[in-house]
């Protein structure tokens, strides 16, 4: 009888322990300085991370009670996970395809687009590479349709050696290769078959710091990080060759290979103060982050374009 | 003539020899290569800082603590649910089932099959099963669920091996005495099996402890900067924040990257040599 009684006194003070663990935990969560509380969910694009992620990591510094886990499902599985409603905020590298947005009308999910940041595609070739000056956008064109009969560079410009090409390209979930694949050869996905293809772009940038023959294509930030190992191709899209920069790519003149990066907002998660409040945080700051992780800010008034949509 | 015939049968032996060494030598090479690599760009980068930080988009600042946390419960629920299930579904497919009948045959079949099924498709899975239909969103528990099936039959086949290398003999000694069946599973052959069910489940809660896709699959996140306070909340793992660290354009992240993967083996090591311990404890009480 004792034993038991003795047993039932730890659990009761087990039990207002863990109680006041518990009350002590959300007693804190109202003395924070902004007051906000809560999970904002993010998911999407593996391109758009970095960018969230920088967002995410000051934006929790500042309202420490906020919850943001970001995830890299790519743009396409991300945008699943948003029309289930499973996340608030979708990073994209692309827009939003019309069978996806059939798809969240359906599930009566509403969605506000916002630009973020823009991405240039950078086309890349080996150092040693001396002879590529530029490629027109034809060319590329030539070199990655699909059922190309290139195989060596003299197949591109006649006065190019006869060496074998070496194809790289991102994997075929990202948005990126979607974007090239649009953009140069005319439809999503249609490309040849025979290149070295990866999900990591690093992958890439060794595959084509190794090989004198490479040629290979992704985001302005890789390059940007690895500018000793590779040589980056200006491209000549009619008005003469224009290499990729922050500023050619910001003014536009470096085309069709620059890309805007959008984030989708759930309408019903804006309800939520803490998804508004970061929502506006991240309009407001990203124009420094962007730049600092690698990609190239949009012109102020997008910003308060973006900053319009969500009032 | 017999001379030759000696001689011959030696160099075979020696052939045989280099033949198997190398095969060793081969993987031995390999993982010392990798281990070199690691040690040499990711330990300038571990310390206590490290372990204790979050993740962050500055190299010096960047941290492990979360995804070691989410690893941790991660691992830990899956091995509360997985090896009771799997032991016990052992258990009865040995002592208990009929193993002539044509549906234990069948049942047999699928679980050695869903042992060699590749972990994404557990992944599907979870995110069907348990995010979506039974609505434990993109949990630590959803985790844990699926990465429970996903070893369940390594750890079943592994446990069925052991029960059967128990003699049969001890099985009818015990029941001679007369004691249930009950108590002979309890008192006789989960002691002697144990050692073996120990082996196969540590091999298989490794496997669990390194899976990256499935756990994308249920929505673990790349970055995440709390920590889970229960098995609700949004999680990562180690092997999810070593590969968005490998990723990064930024060749320090490659080094910080080396720092996690060490923090994975010593986690690693440690759960197997608790395993191991174990394992050693019930051996030399059996001998």
């Amino acid at each position: 009888m004792k034993l038991i009684k003795n047993k039932m006194v730890l659990v009761i003070v087990l039990v207002i322990s863990m109680l006041a663990f518990v009350g002590c935990g959300s007693s804190q969560t109202g003395d924070s300085e902004t007051g906000l509380s809560g999970e904002i969910r993010i998911d999407g694009s593996s391109t758009v991370f970095p960018i969230t992620e920088a967002v995410a990591e000051e934006f929790m510094t500042e309202n420490p009670d906020v919850k943001v886990p970001v995830g890299v499902s790519g743009t396409g599985g991300g945008f699943q996970k948003f029309i289930a409603q499973e996340t608030d905020i979708n990073d994209a590298s692309r827009p939003i395809k019309s069978e996806e947005a059939e798809a969240a009308k359906v599930a009566g999910v509403e969605y506000v687009e916002l630009s973020v940041a823009f991405d240039g595609l950078s086309v890349l070739v080996n150092p040693e590479n001396t002879w590529v000056d530029y490629l027109t956008v034809e060319e590329l064109n030539k070199i990655w349709a699909p059922g190309s009969a290139v195989k060596t560079w003299n197949d591109v410009r006649s006065e190019w050696p006869t060496e074998e090409i070496k194809l790289y390209a991102p994997g075929t979930d990202s948005g990126t290769f979607d974007y090239f694949t649009e953009e140069i050869n005319g439809e999503t996905g249609a490309i040849r078959n025979d290149f070295t293809g990866s999900e990591d772009d690093n992958v890439l940038v060794q595959g084509i710091a190794g090989d004198k023959n490479a040629l290979g294509f992704f985001g302005y930030a890789y390059y940007e990080e690895n500018q000793d190992k590779l040589k980056i191709v200006p491209i000549d899209s009619g008005s003469g060759p224009v290499t990729p920069s922050f500023e050619t790519i910001k003014d536009g003149s470096y085309s069709p290979l620059s890309r805007p990066l959008f984030i989708y907002v759930n309408k019903a998660s804006l309800e939520k103060p803490e998804v508004r409040r970061f929502v506006e945080y991240y309009l407001e700051i990203a124009k420094d982050i962007a730049q600092e992780v690698g990609f190239v800010t949009l012109p102020d008034e997008e910003y308060e374009n973006g900053l319009n949509l969500i009032k | 003539m017999r001379d030759n015939n000696i001689s011959s049968r030696k160099l075979k032996n020696a052939v045989f020899h280099g033949i198997v060494l190398g095969a060793t030598g081969f993987g031995i090479v390999a993982l010392i290569l990798l281990l070199m690599q690691v040690f040499r760009t990711g330990l300038m980068w571990l310390d206590w800082d490290f372990i204790l930080s979050m993740p962050s988009r500055f190299p010096e600042k960047a941290g492990i603590l979360s995804a070691l946390a989410g690893s941790i419960w991660t691992i830990g629920l899956t091995i509360l649910f997985s090896l009771p299930l799997g032991i016990g579904t052992a258990i009865y497919l040995e002592e208990y089932s009929n193993k002539k009948s044509w549906y234990n045959k069948l049942l047999q079949l699928n679980i050695s099959n869903l042992a060699g099924v590749p972990s994404i498709v557990y992944g599907m899975l979870g995110l069907a099963l348990f995010v979506r239909f039974l609505n434990f969103e993109r949990s630590i528990l959803s985790g844990a669920l699926t990465l429970t099936l996903l070893i369940m039959p390594v750890i079943i086949v592994a446990s069925q091996e052991a029960i059967k290398s128990v003699p049969n003999t001890l099985r009818q000694g015990s029941l001679a005495l007369g004691v249930t069946k009950w108590q002979t599973i309890t008192g006789v052959v989960l002691p002697y099996a144990l050692p073996g069910i120990l082996t196969g489940s540590i091999l298989a809660i490794s496997r669990a402890m390194g899976e990256a896709a499935p756990l994308i699959m249920v929505g673990a996140a790349g970055y995440v900067a709390f920590l889970p306070s229960g098995p609700m909340d949004s999680f990562t793992v180690l092997p999810i924040q070593i590969f968005n660290w490998t990723s990064r354009p930024q060749a320090e992240f490659q080094n910080i990257a080396s720092a996690g993967i060490i923090v994975l083996m010593i986690l690693l090591l440690s759960a197997n040599a608790v395993a191991i311990i174990l394992r050693n404890k019930y051996q030399n009480r059996m001998d």
